[in-house]
């Protein structure tokens, strides 16, 4: 069928009023997330998917919702990054090098109102590019067997650490405690019980919801009253915002920055283990390398310092929804979170969804495109509105996202060992951030154990028994590549990579 | 390109026996938890359903990952990460605390009251006056049940007193 007629059908299915009004929430919810230190995008989604489900939205307006919030936050990271230096998510670290020293110099409206549209054109072109792609990879997906799927789900792992990780033997522990939590509960091909012990509670399970929201969210908490004293200290800052219209001038000299940052960023996005921190770097990156190589100019307060990496971490979110929407495979923390939505909507993500349920994805697009509009609207006559929200104080805010976390689980579940094993899932996140331990493939693990074991079992069972069947298609061996060059190349570049992260922040 | 000054030999640079401790501590819980698991999965029952593999080959390879990935972190560990003091570590401990007995008070008391303290506690924690945190906790338990349960129609906690 035709991209543009299944794309005309999303923007019916769009257009509703309900949706609309869940997209314009979503947005703005997201972009107030986004900017307030510490709430990425990650936690921004886990906080509100109970809430989302037991609303009893259906799965369009619920995905519009979250969505929305994702791209909300990836608009609003920026705001404390150019204001306050903090970057309010990790894909806005570049931004800060560029932003703060443009908003000391008084220039914060025209810091805020170009990277607004930096992030427009950046996620405008992702989306576009989502349109065209995603089909493209389904046609090939639908060639997996369950093998093939086997082995993906493996590349996923494989690549999650992404070329920054410094110790791959800390994500494949990850990995595992996820994989082994996901385990949990009765088999879902013979029917036994697995590791219950009896335990009533733990016969369907642990509802995935709840590791997400324990670990992403209330680990936030933890490490915020750790760190309380220095969170006090820089209370006294009050950034002056200035003139918030767009300088058109600056946006145009800023295009081509604009333009590469995207380009980069869209890619980065759709490999596995890039996402959009990488995305954004690259394309800051790149970008002191083509027109400032002296580095005259770049990191102190440079404008096309700023629209290269926004553009970029943009483009990289909605080039990020390609592999999680065509094959069920999320690439970053933040997408893994909306897998999390699909599969609590009981949506199985991957090829068999755009021939299943069109109306999920294009609606889903045709949302994304306006959100976009409404995104920049938002960001730039309001963005004085989202920053009067970072004069909060985060000793009042984190104690409210908490609770609103316990609502959310309670309200699902209604059963205070839930609640109790979230608190669990929160201290471990906590421990397991002390030491290093990334979260993400935790979760990925959790949410897509029993797929992995399921269509490993059915390959077995369809070789009768021969594991030589996971190497028995050329595909299979090209997946197994992928994956061991994914695990193998950050053990040699990881440090190096990340350690040109960090020097250029701490420059 | 190359020469980034100090940035990443600094960060390698080998510190003293000692300061690796925490990744061989985890190293040796994550193998006794590697091995708790491979002896979990043994004793998986057949039920009356089988196929080709059964139920216990995926976790005894995900028990297999555990443990490799553990003495990996036995024999080469990282640099020791930025513990908290003894003073913020029990402030961790009491907030999870009090968040295991909010969870335990909320169908005893319910939501309204059971939150009010909750919040309060952890503002109060965070660095607010007494005071204004017990108005916080009251301010966050009633704007939430107004929203969520008033509006949105969630379900929360009901107590003996029926809020």
């Amino acid at each position: 069928m035709d991209i543009l007629s299944l794309l005309g059908a999303g923007f019916e299915v769009a257009l509703t009023p309900q949706n609309l009004f869940l997209a314009l929430m979503g947005c703005f919810l997201g972009t107030l997330m986004g900017a307030l230190p510490g709430l990425g995008p990650a936690n921004g989604v886990a906080i509100l998917i109970p809430i989302a489900f037991s609303l009893g939205l259906g799965p369009t307006p619920s995905l519009i919702l979250l969505t929305s919030v994702y791209y909300g936050a990836m608009y609003g990271g920026r705001i404390s990054s150019i204001l306050l230096n903090i970057p309010g998510d990790e894909p806005a670290m570049m931004t800060c090098l560029d932003g703060y020293p443009m908003a000391k110099q008084g220039k914060a409206g025209e810091a805020l109102s170009l990277s607004g549209v930096a992030s427009f054109i950046g996620a405008f072109v992702a989306t576009c590019g989502l349109v065209v792609l995603a089909p493209q990879l389904v046609k090939i997906a639908l060639l997996f067997g369950p093998a093939e799927y086997f082995v993906l789900f493996t590349v996923a792992f494989a690549t999650l650490g992404g070329i920054t990780s410094t110790n791959q033997a800390k994500s494949a522990f990850a990995a595992a405690l996820g994989l082994g939590i996901a385990m949990i509960g009765s088999d879902s091909q013979t029917g036994s019980q697995r590791f219950t012990f009896d335990h009533i509670h733990l016969y369907d399970g642990i509802d995935f919801l709840i590791a997400i929201v324990g670990l992403f969210a209330l680990s936030e908490v933890f490490i915020f009253l750790e760190h309380h004293r220095s969170s006090i200290a820089r209370k006294s800052e009050t950034p002056k915002v200035g003139r918030i219209l767009p300088d058109f001038k600056m946006i145009l000299r800023c295009m081509p920055s604009i333009g590469r940052g995207t380009a980069l960023g869209f890619f980065a996005g759709v490999l596995p283990g890039a996402g959009a921190s990488l995305g954004s770097f690259l394309a800051y990156s790149l970008e002191k390398q083509s027109v400032d190589r002296a580095g005259d100019t770049f990191g102190k307060g440079d404008p096309r310092g700023v629209a290269a990496p926004e553009a970029g971490n943009n483009a990289a979110s909605g080039g990020a929804l390609v592999p999680m929407l065509a094959l069920g495979v999320p690439g970053s923390g933040t997408t893994a979170v909306l897998l999390a939505v699909l599969l609590q909507l009981n949506i199985t993500p991957g090829p068999l969804l755009f021939t299943k349920n069109p109306e999920v994805v294009w609606g889903l697009i045709a949302a994304l495109f306006i959100g976009n509009f409404m995104l920049l609207a938002m960001n730039i006559p309001l963005v004085g509105l989202f920053t009067r929200v970072l004069m909060v104080p985060t000793r009042i805010l984190m104690p409210v996202v908490a609770m609103i976390s316990f609502v959310g689980i309670y309200s699902i579940t209604g059963s205070t060992f839930d609640v109790m094993l979230m608190v669990g899932f929160g201290v471990a996140g906590w421990v397991l951030r002390k030491l290093e331990v990334p979260l993400v493939p935790v979760i990925l693990g959790i949410l897509l154990g029993n797929q992995m074991e399921v269509n490993l079992r059915r390959a077995m069972t369809i070789s009768d028994g021969d594991w030589l069947t996971l190497v028995g298609s050329p595909l299979a061996i090209i997946l197994w590549v992928i994956a061991i060059t994914g695990f193998v190349l950050p053990m040699y570049f990881g440090r190096r990579v990340r350690a040109r992260m960090e020097s250029n922040r701490h420059e | 390109m190359e020469a980034e000054p100090g940035s990443a030999s600094m960060q390698t640079i080998p510190k003293a026996k000692d300061s690796t401790m925490s990744d061989r501590i985890f190293g040796v819980f994550g193998l006794l938890l590697a091995i708790f698991y491979i002896w979990a999965a043994t004793i998986i029952k057949d039920s009356f359903m089988v196929d080709v593999v059964g139920p216990r080959a995926f976790p005894y390879m995900v028990g297999a990952v555990l443990g490799i990935s553990s003495l990996y972190f036995i024999f080469r560990p990282d640099d020791e990460p930025a513990w908290p003091l003894f003073r913020d570590f029990a402030e961790i401990v009491f907030a999870a605390a009090v968040m295991l007995l909010y969870a335990w008070a909320l169908p005893e008391v319910g939501f309204l009251i059971s939150t009010v303290f909750a919040t309060a506690y952890l503002t109060w924690r965070l660095g607010t006056k007494p005071l204004w945190s017990l108005v916080t906790g009251v301010l966050t338990s009633g704007g939430i049940y107004v929203v969520f349960h008033l509006i949105l129609g969630l379900s929360l906690a009901k107590g003996p007193l029926g809020f």
